[in-house]
């Protein structure tokens, strides 16, 4: 397999915290990104997205460099553990923006927008207000715009950190099943080791900016001789 | 949760205030509307009283405009400019004209664009013929927007900040073209409060007063305002005051009731804490833009500051200091803004403790409904009779009593007090309102009332939030012309008035050096007043 994303020997300074990435994620695979609070999970994806630029190594995407590019230059979605929509616009003009960021839309592009909230369980919520939704349902149409914008990374930060846990199982499924048919790599921060073994093929663990592991699913579950790790999976 | 008796109390001093304050206020238009009411008909709608309304309108709609209109640019680049150098000094200054007295904003922005000021100087050395006039419309614009332009900036950036970080994130990684975050970001948020701003300053625009006696002139030039002071001080004529008066009252009544359609705008969002991070703009001509757009408001709003300092400075301030003049304005403007200050505090808690009683009422009837909401209302008051029709009124009321002169301090600390009570309430209410919240169940469980509680429990958190109160206040009080006016004479000289007769009678080095004092004094009581504040934020 491919790297999708690799981090080559990365290092960047925040304040007074240092970290030190290293790393390749296999293309067209869920990879699952945890460690504690603070850790340095966002900031990984962060350096991903373009949104911080390493002080030293490069970042690869698809095998291009692109640690000089900026953000928008870059093939990825995201997907955040809030605030994903644009509260002011429709639903359909919040995924019309994945399409193009200055709404030059296609009839094509109009039904693209529709069969994608119809693929997530929102059919019919074209017109409807971010506000009006429940916060499932907001990350669903979240999910439509990714899917739309067709991008070959999807960056996920804690998409489900802030539903209940019985929807966070049905989001997972919703999850499986779009990775199913895009087949695009994604990266998804969790805090819950049942997520890992529900999602991801692979998993990172990070500790103090450091990647400690990075395995299988099976075999990271199972792994207990890192003692961060072993309190993870355990806690 | 409250006692018996402490439930009785804030009733009866909500009582107390709400008559006080309505008999104040409704003294005075019973004593305009009795005011040999034949006569004041017929002036109602002369030729006169068109043109001085016409212009009222048309000076405060173009500074509206104007002020919303130049501070959109710099509110979005100052957005768009997190780590600007620089950047919290800038939003302090902006923030600084709202604590200026604005005899004192008048008297820099004529040091900068008036006929001797530096920008005439330097557009005729560029061979301009027409020298900005600082008098008349253009001077009466260009000072309102100096007073406004930051305040919009500051209203339009706080709602700019309080937006999500995600949505940054989001558009820069799906390409939005600095058009299209305006379009879709940034507008949306600022079209919000837009109305709002727009009411505020129209509303600041159209009752205001010192700036346009000093720097209007003529019918030409005049708005309802300083016409009624003109018609009482000058040509005493009562019947006009009284139809001026009325109009007056009719305007802000309207657009008092067109602001309140609009959600209100508040600037909480500031804080230099937040960190915001950008990724758009980042081209060069966006920079030099946003660059441009930032310097030229810092520039604006901080060269008639510069003019108020150079020009006090130049002043003799030790011996305007000492002299028996400044002394004695000093002490009366410090006994009026203390009186002032202490009364609106105090009237805000009366009227706060007596809405804590209603609501804490297990079924409050309709007329406990209607007391807390006239309680409400009563804050407000003062915006619907601007000071000079207060003033008007108590003036025709006491003539028939002897001169006016000996009322006027207790009127002008009164007059000053409800100008202040809504700043007051702003502060108050809501910090008594979160200390409640946390300390009412566990005071009442522990049966800490009365005395006890507002000494133990109440005073050491509520201190700061009502030296807050009581500095804006004075400050506001120390800085007001709009009361005094009508009733300065020998024997009653505030600060402010001591700085407009010294400028009057053309003794502008004098004025300069009080107004440098004066102006310190003022940004002084404000600045302990906003530090309190945002401690009491935090907190
Ligand atoms: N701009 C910054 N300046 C200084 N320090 C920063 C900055 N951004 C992040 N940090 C620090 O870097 C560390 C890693 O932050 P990061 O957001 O990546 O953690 P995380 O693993 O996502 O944590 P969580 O699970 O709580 O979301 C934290 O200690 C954070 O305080
Ligand atoms: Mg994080």
């Amino acid at each position: 397999m491919a790297d999708a994303v690799a981090l080559d020997k990365v290092e960047l300074k925040l304040g007074t915290k240092e970290f030190r990435f290293d790393c390749r994620l296999p293309a067209g695979a869920v990879t699952a990104v945890t460690g504690p609070s603070g850790s340095g999970k966002s900031t990984l994806l962060n350096l991903v997205a373009g949104f911080e630029t390493p002080d030293q190594g490069r970042i690869l995407i698809a095998g291009e460099d692109v640690t000089e590019k900026h953000p928008s230059e870059r093939p990825v979605s995201l997907i955040f553990q809030d605030n994903n929509l644009f509260a002011h616009l429709d639903l359909a003009t919040n995924i019309g923006l994945g399409i193009s960021p200055s709404l030059k839309l296609s009839g094509r592009d109009s039904t693209a927008i529709s069969q994608a909230l119809e693929r997530v369980g929102l059919g019919g919520f074209e017109r409807r207000m971010p506000g009006t939704l429940s916060g499932g349902e907001r990350q669903r149409a979240a999910f439509a715009r990714a899917l739309v914008r067709r991008k070959p990374v999807l960056l996920m930060d804690e998409p489900f950190a802030a539903l209940d846990p019985g929807l966070r199982l049905s989001m997972a499924n919703l999850l499986a099943d779009l990775h199913r048919e895009t087949g695009n790599t994604v990266l998804v921060v969790t805090h819950d080791p049942d997520e890992v073994g529900r999602l991801a093929d692979h998993a990172v663990f990070i500790d103090h900016g450091h990647v400690l592991l990075q395995a299988p699913t099976e075999e990271f579950l199972t792994r207990r001789d890192i003692p961060p790790l072993a309190e993870f999976l355990s806690g | 949760m409250l006692t018996q008796t402490e439930r009785r109390r804030g009733i009866g001093w909500g009582l107390l205030s709400l008559a006080g304050v309505t008999l104040f206020v409704g003294i005075a238009v019973a004593a305009l509307l009795s005011w040999d009411a034949g006569n004041t008909q017929s002036r109602l709608f002369t030729a006169y009283t068109w043109q001085i309304l016409r212009f009222t309108l048309l000076q405060a709609a173009l500074s509206t405009l104007l002020s919303v209109v130049f501070a959109l640019p710099v509110a979005l680049a100052l957005a768009r400019r997190p780590s600007f150098p620089g950047r919290i000094w800038i939003i302090r200054l902006m923030a600084l004209p709202m604590g200026l007295p604005v005899l004192i904003g008048a008297l820099g922005l004529i040091g900068i664009w008036g006929r001797q000021g530096v920008m005439n100087s330097l557009l005729l050395k560029l061979g301009l013929e027409q020298p900005v006039s600082i008098y008349g419309l253009s001077g009466i614009l260009l000072a309102h927007v100096f007073f406004n332009l930051p305040l919009a900036a500051r209203l339009l950036l706080a709602a700019l900040e309080r937006l999500p970080a995600e949505y940054w994130l989001l558009s820069s990684s799906l390409g939005m073209k600095p058009f299209s975050v305006f379009r879709f970001i940034e507008w949306p948020a600022a079209r919000r409060v837009i109305p709002g701003i727009t009411g505020l300053i129209f509303m600041l625009c159209a009752t205001s007063f010192t700036l346009v006696l000093v720097l209007g002139g003529g019918p030409a030039a005049t708005t309802l305002e300083v016409a009624i002071y003109q018609s009482l001080r000058f040509d005493f004529d009562p019947p006009r005051a009284i139809a001026l008066s009325l109009l007056q009252i009719g305007i802000t009544a309207l657009v008092l009731i067109a602001i309140s359609l609009f959600p209100a705008p508040d600037d909480a969002g500031i804080t230099a804490g937040r960190a915001m991070r950008r990724f758009d703009g980042r081209t060069v001509p966006a920079r030099l833009w946003d660059t441009f757009a930032i310097l030229l408001a810092t520039a604006f709003l901080i060269l008639p500051l510069a003019s108020i300092v150079a020009a006090g400075a130049r002043a003799n301030l030790w011996s305007l200091v000492t002299s028996a003049a400044f002394l004695r304005a000093a002490w009366t403007s410090f006994a009026i803004a203390l009186s002032a200050g202490l009364l609106a505090v105090l009237t805000s808690l009366a009227i706060i403790a007596a809405r804590e009683a209603v609501t804490d009422m297990k079924q409050p009837g309709g007329t406990a409904r209607a007391f807390s909401l006239s309680l409400g209302a009563m804050s407000s008051l003062v915006l619907l009779v601007p000071p000079v029709v207060l003033g008007t009124g108590w003036f025709l009321m006491l003539r028939p009593f002897g001169d006016v002169a000996r009322f006027a301090p207790a009127l002008v600390a009164i007059i000053n007090m409800l100008m202040a009570l809504p700043f007051v309430m702003r502060v108050l209410a809501p910090a008594v309102e979160t200390h409640r919240k946390r300390t009412g169940r566990l005071a009442a469980s522990l049966g800490v009332s009365g005395f006890s509680r507002v000494w133990r429990i109440d005073f050491p958190v509520l201190a700061k939030p009502l030296f807050t109160a009581l500095s804006f206040a004075m400050a506001l009080s120390l800085g007001d012309l709009g009361a005094v006016a009508l009733f300065g004479s020998s024997d009653l000289i505030t600060l402010p008035w001591l700085v407009y007769s010294r400028l009057s009678s053309y003794r502008t080095n004098d004025a300069d050096g009080l107004a440098l004092i004066l102006g310190i004094i003022c940004l002084g009581l404000t600045m302990i007043g906003t530090s309190g504040q945002r401690e009491a934020k935090r907190g």
